[in-house]
């Protein structure tokens, strides 16, 4: 399709003010905020006990809830596009259910089922705990891997897995040969994005965690504590601290680079 | 020897195979010939175990393989769209069989490097499948079904995806490649041409069926039935019978009164395709039949439209309209 030059101008402008508007300039205040005051009171602000605790307990959380993510997904993704159980459709269903349901629902619903006089006891504390957290987080982060991972699965087909086997690869071999790598982009996009809804989860958090300073409280809880208690300029230290953690992800996982094959 | 017995396989409402049986002798080169949607492919996905028949048997030389998966069936496997491995190299590739078998470092170094010569890909070892053309990754393909040593070596439609010189050029290549190496190789193809360029025997299959087993000569003159004779090639219906049009011979000069054997017929179109000649006429009891001339002859003949002519068949017609 071609399109007049004065209009194509005019979508560009349109999508980057778009993009401006909702994203880079309220981003770019947070962090303008945050070292207006200099970096000293920065400092002080992110090391307070409470903030060391918040920054390790989310890190903490999220190293448990995305390789599990990962992994499941994974499976998952496999199980939809090459299993030939009839199953497949209620698995598909179920996976996109954190999508569809208020984190705070979610995290209603756990308190429900593992909370004091809830349907399961298990021996260790589960609500107002590291544990529950971990499953909050989990839950609302599970459809990622498995929706970047399935469209490049179907994509990549068949065909190589049963060569592989004709070669004399059991199915596991086949899996870690040919399998993994040709999802590797899948893996690692979805992965982006589960570590950033892992660290970035609030509503469901919120509701499990109980708050407790110092010991179940994540960064997204203590921004929203600092904000509530007039502390902008803690709250927007803690916001950076977080957007840190993205970036870092990304550049981790952008690591990962394209070989020859993709590039023709 | 590869055998099927009695081997039927369904889709759904849709049956691949009706009970097949099949030989394939040692050390032959057969082709398994059928329009799309005729089952042969199932077929020979069944030997190679990538599908498990609902009834009958598989055997590899004597050993029951029917439910023994593809790695362990001593298999080489080539497909129409290559499955060349994106993420490795040509090198990586053929090694791959070998590498799963643990063979020492050298030994598969040496085997791959031969078997890029025997392909011709002796400079691509360190490319990559995406920078190959289509003809190179089917040959690379075939390196390393073949770098295994494989006893039997399956190919479905191998040069289907290729342009039409190329696909030329690798079925030569193909034949000779079989005569080098002592392996029973199984192609699948819907192209008679390239059947009968290739096999030394050839298994027509239609509608999930074997319809007659041959050589390329014996199933283009003596076809089984009607569907052999026509997939195999023209043919045109005279006096009730059933001929190839190039089994008919035309005598000219019948303008006056009838002598000389064969019918007559009205000339009603010629077309002249470069080294032949087809002639289109219409009998005397009104049908339709289709005469294919040597360019020479036709000059000889100097037949024209509207012309009556003599036809007759010049060999016993293979089978009866």
């Amino acid at each position: 399709m071609t399109v007049a030059r004065p209009w194509r101008l005019g979508l560009r402008a349109l999508a980057l003010g778009y993009l401006g508007a909702l994203l880079l300039v309220p981003v770019g205040l947070v962090f303008y905020r945050t070292f207006e005051g200099g970096l000293g009171e920065v400092w002080a602000s992110v090391t307070t006990p409470a903030a060391v605790s918040a920054f390790w307990l989310t890190v903490t959380v999220a190293a448990i809830a995305v390789p599990l993510n990962t992994v499941l997904g994974v499976v998952c993704a496999l199980a939809l596009v090459r299993g030939r159980s009839r199953g497949r459709a209620l698995l598909d269903l179920v996976i996109d259910l954190p999508f569809a349901v208020s984190p705070i629902v979610i995290g209603l619903s756990l308190i429900l089922v593992f909370g004091a006089g809830g349907w399961i006891e298990l021996p260790f504390q589960v609500i107002f705990s590291t544990p529950g957290i971990v499953l909050a987080t989990t839950f609302v982060s599970l459809p990622f891997v498995v929706r970047e991972v399935v469209p490049v699965l179907r994509e990549v087909g068949e065909e190589q897995e049963q060569a592989a086997a004709t070669l004399g690869a059991s199915r596991w071999q086949a899996f870690w040969r040919i399998t993994l790598p040709s999802i590797r982009f899948g893996i690692v996009y979805g992965t982006i994005l589960s570590v950033a809804r892992a660290i970035g989860e609030f509503g469901a958090v919120s509701v499990v965690s109980g708050r407790i300073s110092g010991e179940t409280e994540t960064l997204t809880l203590l921004v929203e504590k600092r904000f509530n208690n007039f502390d902008l300029a803690g709250a927007y230290a803690a916001s950076t601290v977080l957007a840190l953690i993205a970036v870092a992800t990304l550049l981790a996982l952008t690591l990962v680079k394209p070989r020859q094959e993709t590039s023709s | 020897m590869i055998t099927a017995h009695a081997v039927g396989k369904r889709f759904g409402d849709f049956v691949a195979l009706h009970d097949v049986d099949l030989e394939v002798p040692d050390g032959s080169l057969t082709a398994l010939l059928g329009p799309s949607g005729s089952g042969k492919s199932t077929l020979l996905r069944v030997i190679a175990g990538l599908e498990t028949p609902d009834t009958g048997r598989v055997e590899i030389h004597g050993r029951d393989v029917t439910h023994v998966p593809p790695q362990r069936r001593g298999i080489g496997f080539v497909f129409q769209h290559y499955a060349a491995f994106k993420h490795m190299t040509v090198r990586e590739n053929v090694a791959f069989g070998l590498r799963i078998r643990r063979r020492p470092r050298a030994e598969t170094t040496a085997r791959v490097d031969e078997l890029l010569g025997i392909v011709g890909l002796s400079g691509y070892a360190a490319r990559y499948p995406s920078q190959l053309s289509g003809g190179q990754r089917q040959r690379m393909a075939l390196a390393r079904a073949l770098a295994v040593a494989p006893k039997v070596l399956l190919l479905d439609e191998p040069f289907g995806a290729l342009d039409a010189n190329v696909r030329a050029e690798l079925r030569e290549w193909l034949r000779r490649l079989h005569e080098q190496v002592d392996v029973t190789t199984v192609l699948v193809t819907h192209d008679q041409e390239e059947a009968m360029a290739i096999a030394d025997r050839i298994v027509v299959v239609n509608d999930g069926r074997v319809e007659q087993v041959g050589s390329a000569r014996e199933i283009y003159d003596r076809p089984a039935n009607h569907f052999v004779m026509g997939f195999l090639g023209p043919v045109t219906r005279l006096g009730g019978s059933l001929v190839r049009p190039h089994d008919v011979a035309i005598a000219g000069g019948l303008n006056g009164s009838g002598n000389g054997d064969g019918r007559r017929a009205t000339v009603l179109r010629v077309v002249h395709l470069g080294f032949e000649v087809r002639v289109e006429l219409e009998l005397d009891d009104g049908e339709q039949a289709s005469v294919q001339l040597a360019r020479g002859e036709a000059d000889q003949l100097a037949v024209e439209v509207g012309d009556t002519v003599a036809v007759r068949a010049t060999r016993a017609p293979a089978l009866s309209a």
